[in-house]
């Protein structure tokens, strides 16, 4: 991107837990964070003599999600034994999906509210189903004592979601997440808590680089361990600049000698990327038909109702909000992305209050802040849209300044108060007009020089006066303040004349 | 007559009546695993005070006039793959010799529903792969008509015991002809039934799309009282059938009216022994005695069925046998001598300078893999397990596997075609009955040939069953195969029971037992 030499590419693999109450293919518990080994069965630990049964639910979120990534859905498909060992993964083989995913050849279209890059549409090569394996945790001293395995994730459905490599910078690699998420959220099918592994993202990058020759590719890495997706635009952006320095020592292109796919670690302290031991003859993992699961058929009716289940999806909704409530593309692309249920206290302040884009503003920026701040959802936010709708339309009325306005709502947002009790609270009370008169013309005593500027056409200068009445009397109204000041200011010319 | 010569169905109709009570019964049969099991060695473990504590409390409720179940007080006999809750499940295996599942089979839960007395664990070839138990690591497994001689495999221990008279019933798993081979080689009667008929939860896997759990017996009416018991629907199977169970016990004693049997022409080919031969073609005169038709039908492809059923249960059997590499259950190798010779290679490698060699050292892991599976696995399923890896492996699935479910496709249209034009089809069970002890072990393509017959209901899915139907020169059984359509056992066991309202071989029992 900022070195024209070379292009990006980039494709990312998504595994993303699905928000099931059981396992995939057994009746075990999902809760994350349980004690190791308690949430198992003879099915999920692969006891001889088990078997796998279907999780229903599972393979409707999985639709649901593929539906919205506008995948193609076959009528059949099935499931396949993916076997490596690995201590963590109990059967020995791990049931996926492999020549015939539930969905493949779909998109999710991405774009940057403040135009980092133009919108595009990155294409989903495939969505497909899978156990989760277990847990391995190794003794970081290496051989000094044993590694321990926890098998509560054994069997936890995931849907690893693969993309085209169609990503062209970090930016766009990062908001192809953040949309994802989003979309995952907005359907419901995952919490995609990084912190707890329900998503999980792996990526590959290489260059084509521009030679008098022609494009070449540089040899494809495959990155993992990035847990946030500041740290796949970090990683990708490291990645690319590394991928080119190597090139212009080595020359190496993909598929050349020494150009074969390789796998590094992102180093999130150092933030480097590192070489990875490669997994053990991991090119052979002899797929084949698990004998044991039946095929899944999909029906036309299944996948009707499955649409109508869907609800709005974020590109709509943003699109909605611009025609509906007049905002404009930057504000509904912030709203949106606070999710569904920040999309609908919007909705509702903006119907009571009756002013969208002041209603845009305060969510934005004050409510947004109280979230932050205090690490809240919008679900738990003190506030209800009513009351603050209340406080809205206050300052609509001119009733109240933005400055006293934002008090008033911090105590509302600290106490629960309504608008008005809030006001009470903070001694707020419209000053009587002749209350303000007379402070005004004691200032404007106290003050010939400002009144003499005015007079000599410095409007600005009546500013000085607003913060001394504010202080006299914080409820003294500044717009009223000055326009009393300048009232006051006419007068006294017109009699001098 | 004594208790143990009696069939189960009459052992019921006499403990239902209360001329006997369960603990007789269990104890008349335990008398008679004392008495045989040594030379026979059919069962790997006997379950003697669990088994009559059992039979009293079976005792005390039909005293107290409360309802039993179906097999209410009767000993049967459970093949060492089926999985039983807190009692050792080995598949005659080194793997899992100290292995406890910590549930029931299905098929195990249901015989407990029929208030069955599980009398004992019997022997096996290991992971049931073999036609003679010899490849069991627990003990070999005798035929009680010759002690010299194999009682056929994998369910051996399951078809001897019953010829001994050890018990009235017993349950098997066949994949490729394992219960119906050793019943033919023991003079019983054993039947496999459709795949997806009895649930496969609780059997230790082989060859997951191949292998059914099923009944040996003394005759077809106990072969039906059985199957009932054990066949329906399991929700915990995925490829359990759901469909209604009927009622065999009732309707094995219905002749059948204008019965068809096909006689396939390439199974009366080269390598059959003409004294199996000729029993069979014996008991075709029989049936057209009671008015059926014999009728002669072509299953083309079965002259690939061997090939291509070692291919399918190899590919399984290495998917389904990966499971046990020592890390969670099951054998593992002496982790601190392991440890030891690893050190040692890898400081003889570092002084001799071989760097390359040194990179190429296992990682502990991989050698607790390698150590464990090769010592804890046999020779016949390792073989199983490289051929089927092979096959599967890259560069090889198409011209293998992919190509063996094609074949397999063909298999089931042949016999589909046949069922359009027979009720039944009805052959040798094997090419030859019972041979002797070490005769084949050197020899696995030998062996693998004698299932010639069987393999293909296991790879079509349809049920089949077999029935004494003669002795040859040597006294030894030759068994009589009845192929059926998919969910039609019990054409089948009324086939089986006509033909043994006129004969007598199934009566017939092994001198010294």
């Amino acid at each position: 991107m900022s070195d024209p030499s070379y292009e990006i590419v980039i494709g990312l693999e998504v595994h993303v837990q699905l928000q099931t109450a059981t396992k995939l293919f057994c009746r075990c518990s999902t809760r994350f964070g349980a004690p190791p080994n308690t949430q198992t069965c003879p099915v999920c630990i692969g006891l001889p003599g088990s078997l796998p049964v279907m999780n229903r639910q599972a393979f409707e979120l999985a639709l649901k999600t593929a539906v919205a990534l506008n995948c193609e859905i076959p009528a059949f498909t099935k499931w396949d034994r993916k076997q490596y060992y690995y201590p963590d993964l109990p059967k020995g083989y791990q049931i996926s999906q492999f020549d015939l995913p539930m969905s493949q050849h779909g998109y999710l279209e991405i774009s940057d509210a403040k135009g980092a890059f133009a919108p595009k549409r990155v294409g989903i090569l495939r969505a497909h189903l899978e156990e989760d394996a277990g847990k391995s945790m190794h003794d970081e001293l290496a051989g000094k004592a044993d590694s321990r395995i926890d098998l509560n994730r054994t069997g936890t459905p995931l849907l690893e979601i693969v993309s085209q490599p169609d990503m062209r910078s970090p930016e766009e690699a990062r908001a192809y997440l953040t949309e994802l998420k989003l979309l995952l959220t907005y359907l419901g099918v995952s919490d995609c808590n990084m912190q707890e592994g329900s998503l999980r993202v792996d990526a590959n990058i290489n260059l084509h680089v521009a030679t008098p020759q022609g494009t070449v590719a540089t040899p494809i890495v495959e990155v993992k361990n990035m847990n946030s997706f500041r740290a796949v635009e970090r990683a990708m952006a490291f990645e690319a600049t590394r991928q080119f320095d190597v090139w212009n020592d080595t020359r190496i292109s993909l598929g050349a000698p020494g150009g074969h796919k390789t796998t590094r670690g992102w180093d999130e302290q150092a933030q480097v990327t590192r070489p990875q031991r490669q997994k053990e003859e991991s090119s052979d993992y002899r797929y084949f038909p698990d004998p044991d699961l039946a095929p899944v058929i999909v029906t036309d009716q299944q996948l009707d109702a499955v649409r109508a289940s869907l609800g709005e999806l974020p590109a709509a909704l943003r699109d909605r909000l611009q025609t509906e409530r007049g905002i404009d593309a930057y504000d509904a692309d912030v709203i949106v992305n606070q999710g569904r249920a920040f999309v609908d206290y919007f909705s509702e302040l903006a119907d009571i209050g009756g002013d969208a884009k002041r209603a845009s503003n305060w969510m934005q920026q004050d409510v947004l802040r109280v979230l932050n701040e205090r690490d809240l959802t919008i679900e738990l936010f003190p506030i209800s849209p009513a009351s603050l709708a209340e406080l809205l339309k206050t300052v609509q009325r001119g009733e109240l300044d933005t400055s006293r306005a934002r008090d008033v709502f911090n105590v509302m947002a600290e106490s629960g108060d309504s608008a008005a009790q809030a006001m009470q609270r903070l001694g707020i009370q419209a000053v009587h007009r002749d209350e303000l008169r007379d402070l005004c013309r004691e200032l404007l005593d106290a003050n010939p020089n400002v009144v003499a500027d005015v007079q000599s056409g410095k409007e600005k200068a009546i500013g000085a006066l607003i913060g001394q009445a504010k202080r006299r009397n914080p409820n003294a109204n500044p717009n009223q303040v000055r326009q009393l000041c300048l009232e006051l200011i006419r007068q006294q010319g017109s009699a001098q004349e | 007559m004594s208790i143990h010569d009696l069939t189960a169905t009459e052992l019921i109709r006499r403990l239902e009546s209360g001329d006997l009570s369960s603990v007789e019964v269990v104890q008349a049969f335990l008398k008679r695993i004392e008495q045989g099991d040594g030379r026979v060695r059919a069962f790997v473990r006997v379950e003697a005070n669990r088994a009559l504590s059992a039979a009293e409390r079976i005792d005390q409720r039909r005293r107290g006039g409360e309802s039993v179940g179906r097999l209410g007080g009767l000993p049967v006999a459970v093949k060492d793959v089926i999985c039983t809750e807190g009692q050792a499940t080995t598949c005659a295996s080194k793997m899992l010799q100290r292995f406890t599942p910590p549930y029931d089979a299905t098929v195990i839960r249901r015989l407990k529903q029929a208030d069955a007395i599980l009398i004992g664990k019997t022997n096996m070839d290991e992971f049931a792969m073999g036609g003679t138990t010899e490849s069991s690591a627990l003990a070999t497994t005798c035929n009680p008509w010759d002690l010299a001689r194999v009682p056929g495999g994998s369910s051996g221990g399951a078809a001897a015991c019953l010829a001994a008279g050890m018990v009235p019933l017993s349950i098997g798993s066949d994949t490729g002809g394992s219960i119906r081979q050793p019943a033919s080689f023991c003079g019983v009667n054993g039947l496999k039934p459709t795949y997806g008929r009895v649930s496969r939860f609780g059997l230790i896997a082989f060859a997951s799309s191949l292998d059914q759990i099923g009944p040996l017996a003394r005759n077809a009416e106990d072969l039906a009282l059985l199957l009932e018991v054990l066949a329906g629907h399991d929700p915990s199977d995925s490829t359990s059938a759901n469909v209604p169970v009927p009622e065999y016990s009732r309707l094995v004693s219905q002749p059948l009216d204008g019965l068809t049997l096909g006689v396939v022409r390439e199974h009366f080919g080269e390598g059959l022994d003409s004294q199996v031969q000729e029993a069979v073609r014996e008991a075709l005169r029989v049936y057209e005695s009671l008015g059926a038709t014999v009728k002669d039908i072509s299953l083309p492809h079965s002259r690939y069925a061997i090939a291509t059923y070692y291919i399918i249960a190899c590919c399984e059997a290495s998917s389904n046998l990966a499971r046990y590499d020592g890390v969670h259950y099951g054998y593992r190798t002496d982790e601190t001598a392991m440890l030891a010779d690893l050190a040692a290679e890898q400081r003889a490698l570092t002084s001799r300078g071989d760097s390359p060699l040194l990179d190429d050292l296992d990682s502990p892991l991989v050698r607790m893999y390698r150590q464990t599976r090769s010592e804890g696995f046999g020779a016949e399923v390792k073989r199983r397990i490289m051929l089927g890896t092979y096959a599967l492996s890259h560069g090889y699935y198409d011209a293998y596997y992919v190509k063996a479910l094609k074949v397999r496709r063909l298999i089931r249209n042949d016999f589909d075609a046949a069922f359009r034009e027979v009720d039944l089809i009805a052959g040798p069970v094997a090419p030859t009955p019972a041979y002797r002890l070490g005769e084949k072990t050197e020899d696995p393509l030998a062996m693998y040939l004698g299932d010639l017959y069987t393999v293909s209901a296991n790879l079509a899915g349809i049920c089949a069953l077999s029935v004494p139907c003669g002795l040859n020169g040597q006294g030894m059984p030759i068994g009589l195969q009845l192929q059926g359509p998919l969910l039609d056992e019990q054409r089948l066991l009324r086939a089986a029971r006509m033909y043994q309202t006129v004969t007598d071989w199934h009566t017939r029992r092994p001198e010294g037992f």
